[in-house]
């Protein structure tokens, strides 16, 4: 018991475990008294990454129905797309500086435009695996193109456009933080600040959280996913 | 635009190319970045994932691996190393400073594309050539020197394209925590907001990104002169 009494007398003086003296990666003190921004920049986060994967998305519908419609077309968006996929995002984000500014318009353009160069060709690979007998079944029971597009072919098609737009939607939560180059990086933001000041807890746990929000998107892609192709089950 | 104007002086102006910290050195160190990560993750991951093709087991590795791979952003890993006691920030030798830490990141981010392909490279040899080769007497060595890694090889090369292009751009990024490379001119810029010299980075970056690409395709269509499955008549 006589041990006790000066520990406890230390630890009542002793500095927080995140400030700099301690600087302890793993701090919950420092989620209890930062709570807020880290909430703030997950919001952000989120915001963005389902902002451009969703402007991918209703870009890479009528760029993946054209590629398919126009043969000489399939071959030059698949190779713009992928030529644009080659593109460092950190390169990319001053490039669309010029048109857009230091937004977040910026950073979700960017975004969006690695989400579509996978999205299309998710869309194209998901239609083209439509069997053509389907088709054929459905033209035979009188309907048109774009009802046979909207009620036969996209359904068919989910399974592979979703696993497309998993692949997208976790590389978008990972590349966000890129953003944090014109200040509009969600938990980006709070890495780019640890390195800057060496605050490790600030730094580990915007990078766990990161990984954690990217993981249960797709989990919620996949639930979704489960939830719309019913008929596969039965 | 006046910062089209900025960005195509500072391109034009000899001075920013040459001496210490000009954008060729820094374009070098960069590719000597690249290459080395590329060849660690090569010696690291090819020799295991054809093992484990061959073998036929392992297969939630090549699997899992992308995923995870994906899921990581580079930017957080990077940050991490650089503020860890180790490796940190320390020059390493012609690679600059923290280029221990980036160099540890660009061959992880590495991995994942050339430990898929080349698993599932070897996985997709069709069963009855492998039967055919064990009807002739091959060994498991044999079968695997002459008869999976032939047929593997072009989309082992293929993921060993893809990987190069990703070290590139991951090299690009390290300039966000201090690290060595021509994203320094991007975040230099925009610290200091000369938005012209940022944007002449990015340029820069591009524009090799792009050439380091076609140079790959390029050398995977040379290297591959294995006559494709099922076309024994076509030679296209």
């Amino acid at each position: 018991m006589t041990l006790l009494a000066p520990h406890t007398v230390r630890a009542a003086s002793e500095p927080s475990c995140y400030s700099r003296l301690v600087n302890h990666w793993v701090c919950p003190s420092y989620w209890h008294d930062r709570g807020g921004e880290l909430r703030s920049a997950l919001v952000q986060h989120l915001e963005i990454t389902v902002v451009a994967v969703a402007l991918g998305m209703v870009v890479a519908i009528p760029l993946a129905l054209l590629a398919r419609r126009l043969g000489w077309l399939r071959q030059g968006v698949l190779g713009l797309t992928t030529a644009l996929y080659t593109v460092p995002s950190l390169a990319l984000f001053p490039l669309l500086v010029p048109f857009t500014g230091l937004t977040m318009t910026t950073v979700v353009i960017g975004l969006a435009v690695y989400a579509l160069t996978i999205l299309v060709r998710a869309v194209v690979d998901g239609l083209d695996a439509v069997p053509p007998d389907v088709r054929d079944a459905a033209d035979g029971l009188g309907y048109g193109p774009v009802r046979r597009l909207a009620r036969i072919e996209l359904p068919l098609a989910v399974p592979v456009i979703l696993a497309g737009l998993r692949v997208a939607t976790v590389s978008t939560v990972a590349l966000t933080t890129v953003g944090s180059l014109v200040a509009y990086g969600g938990l980006g933001n709070l890495i780019a600040d640890g390195v800057r000041t060496d605050f490790r807890a600030e730094l580990l746990s915007a990078a766990v959280l990161c990984v954690v929000l990217a993981v249960v998107l797709d989990i919620v892609l996949v639930l979704a996913g489960r939830a719309v192709t019913g008929w596969r089950r039965a | 635009m006046r910062l089209f104007g900025d960005t195509w002086r500072y391109l034009t102006t000899g001075g920013h190319w040459t001496g210490d910290g000009g954008l060729l050195d820094l374009l070098g160190q960069q590719l000597l970045l690249t290459v080395t990560a590329l060849l660690l993750a090569l010696v690291l991951g090819l020799p295991l994932a054809l093992w484990l093709g061959h073998l036929g087991r392992g297969g939630w590795l090549a699997t899992n691996i992308s995923g995870i791979g994906r899921a990581v952003p580079v930017f957080a890993l990077l940050a991490l190393l650089v503020t860890a006691s180790w490796p940190g920030v320390r020059t390493a030798g012609p690679y600059g400073r923290a280029g221990l830490a980036t160099l540890i990141a660009l061959a992880l981010f590495a991995l994942p594309p050339i430990i898929t392909n080349a698993y599932v490279a070897v996985r997709e040899v069709p069963a009855h050539l492998q039967d055919a080769a064990a009807g002739m007497g091959m060994t498991g060595s044999q079968r695997f020197w002459r008869v999976e890694l032939p047929l593997a090889l072009p989309l082992v090369l293929s993921g060993v394209r893809l990987a190069l292009v990703q070290v590139w751009a991951t090299a690009t990024i390290a300039a966000l925590v201090a690290g060595p490379g021509l994203g320094r001119v991007i975040t230099d810029g925009f610290a200091r907001t000369q938005y012209g010299e940022g944007l002449a980075g990015a340029v820069v970056v591009a524009l090799v990104a792009i050439v380091l690409e076609l140079a790959a395709a390029g050398l995977v269509t040379l290297s591959v002169r294995v006559p494709r499955l099922g076309s024994t008549t076509s030679s296209v």
